[in-house]
């Protein structure tokens, strides 16, 4: 058994390799976040205001990616998809199976924001003569905003957390890092903890914007 | 040219509409020239409600007509087909027909002013320091000079709902549709709300209320319409409505405001 003063000082000799896995995990989750809102919004309003012909299609996707547990998702896109000769690598497929369940996810907060708005208030803008733009942009986004703020943050915060599926993938993100390191080291409750701690410090500011933003606003 | 009748403000003709399977309206005529305030009274599902809705299209009518100065609202005709008007040309229309709400709906992360601005800006096409002008002085009209950067949320129900009515009425709109406006509040509110649509009416507003404060119906229309089942039973000046009354369906729906007193009115400073 190492002493605890060899344990620290091989958690410290260690640290560049966990910053390492720590960079891929919020790199992995910087980009699922980023795309996810960039598809989740628009298919978010097109549910709510589009044609029926739009939102049949996207309601059938949200429903069924979120229905789907997101491991399934992801070695579906890594391991069943070169059947069809699409072959991704594994960053990649990881970053396409999470930004496809957390695309869903926006979808859903993005209606579910607009909807919460009362409908007296399209009312009010059509009386006084506001076209859909208008009303789009000055009356219902504004509103919408601070109603998809807090469950936004919080779904960030579960990207975080769930980024850690892409280990299973191989990818040396935070999780396979600390794993790896009590592979060669044999210290695991320290390594835990730290690991612990290092997803904790990113969430948790997370999760206290989102406390205070509800207050704020809701 | 001389004496020809004037064209009335508002004319609806034969108006239709049902929900599913309901008929709401059966078939309604009514017409308002201007500087006329018509009070809509009747039970609760005599589609008063509905009716007013239908003027500014809020609810698509099925059949029949409503012009406001002889623009058909929800409609268009080309070539004898009927088709629904574009949001664009709604929105266009609807300025002229706007309307307070009972639920007062100000915009909830827009200042009282900006209440008002919003539409004067966007649809009337005015400058911000216009708009803004405009917005200080009907706040004022309303009593509300102080409350002019507040928050909706720090209003209180009767301060919301002047702000409602300066909303609407500085878009100038050629009437204006007030929808059960104090409904929704507390009886000692009451008074200030209807002060400020007691001089809207003095200064010769086309006005059309739907009200459950028979007093006040009383006092400020020059006609009554009732309501029931659908249709417009009576349309009459307010001392033939709640003077000696043959109608029996009128009678009884009146008996049930007989002895409710209203709160004295006071006037908006």
């Amino acid at each position: 058994m190492p002493s605890a003063g060899d344990a620290m000082s091989m958690i410290f000799e260690t640290l560049p390799f966990l910053l390492g896995g720590l960079w891929t995990t919020l790199f992995v989750s910087m980009a699922v976040v980023v795309i996810s809102l960039l598809i989740g919004i628009p298919l978010g309003c097109a549910l709510v205001f589009g044609p029926a012909w739009a939102r049949l299609p996207i309601r059938l996707y949200a429903d069924f990616v979120r229905g789907v547990p997101i491991l399934v998702l992801l070695y579906f896109i890594y391991y069943g998809l070169p059947a069809l000769r699409i072959n991704l690598p594994s960053l990649l497929a990881a970053i396409v199976a999470l930004t496809a369940f957390k695309s869903a996810q926006i979808v859903e907060i993005t209606r579910g924001a607009f909807q919460a708005i009362p409908k007296g208030q399209t009312e009010a803008a059509q009386s006084i003569g506001l076209g859909l733009f208008d009303r789009f942009v000055y009356v219902l986004a504004p509103q919408a905003v601070r109603r998809f703020l807090p469950p936004f943050i919080n779904s960030v915060v579960d990207t975080v957390k769930g980024s850690s599926l892409v280990s299973l993938l191989g990818i040396v993100d935070l999780l396979l890092s600390l794993q790896q390191v009590i592979g060669r080291t044999h210290v695991a409750l320290p390594l835990y903890v730290l690991g612990a701690l290092m997803y904790f410090a990113i969430n948790f500011p997370l999760s206290a914007l989102s406390r205070r933003l509800e207050k704020r606003f809701v | 040219m001389s004496n020809a009748a004037p064209q009335p403000v508002i004319e609806i003709a034969n108006l239709t509409k049902s929900f599913g399977a309901l008929q709401v309206l059966k078939g309604v005529d009514l017409s308002v020239e201007k500087g006329q305030v018509i009070a809509i009274i009747g039970p609760s599902g005599s589609g008063k409600t509905t009716l007013l809705r239908c003027i500014n299209f809020l609810e698509e009518y099925d059949g029949g007509s409503v012009r406001i100065d002889g623009v058909e609202v929800g409609f268009s005709e080309a070539n004898g087909k009927r088709r629904r008007r574009t949001e664009r040309e709604l929105a266009h229309i609807r300025v002229d027909a706007a309307m307070v709400f009972q639920q007062f709906n100000l915009f909830p992360h827009l200042t009282a002013a900006q209440n008002i601005m919003l539409g004067l800006i966007k649809s009337r096409g005015k400058s911000k320091a216009e708009a803004r002008s405009i917005a200080e002085r009907w706040l004022a009209r309303v009593g509300l000079s102080a409350k002019i950067d507040a928050m909706p949320g720090q209003l209180s129900g009767g301060q919301q709902q002047r702000v409602g009515i300066a909303r609407a009425v500085a878009m100038e709109p050629k009437v204006l549709l007030l929808d059960e406006i104090t409904s929704a509040l507390d009886p000692e509110l009451v008074g200030e709300v209807l002060g400020v649509v007691r001089e809207l009416a003095a200064e010769g507003r086309t006005m059309i209320l739907v009200t459950h404060e028979m007093a006040f119906a009383r006092e400020v229309a020059d006609r009554v319409v009732f309501t029931d089942q659908g249709k417009i039973m009576i349309d009459a000046p307010p001392a033939l409505v709640f003077g000696e009354q043959p109608n029996e369906r009128l009678r009884a729906f009146l008996a049930r405001f007989a002895g409710l007193q209203l709160p004295a009115p006071t006037p908006a400073r």
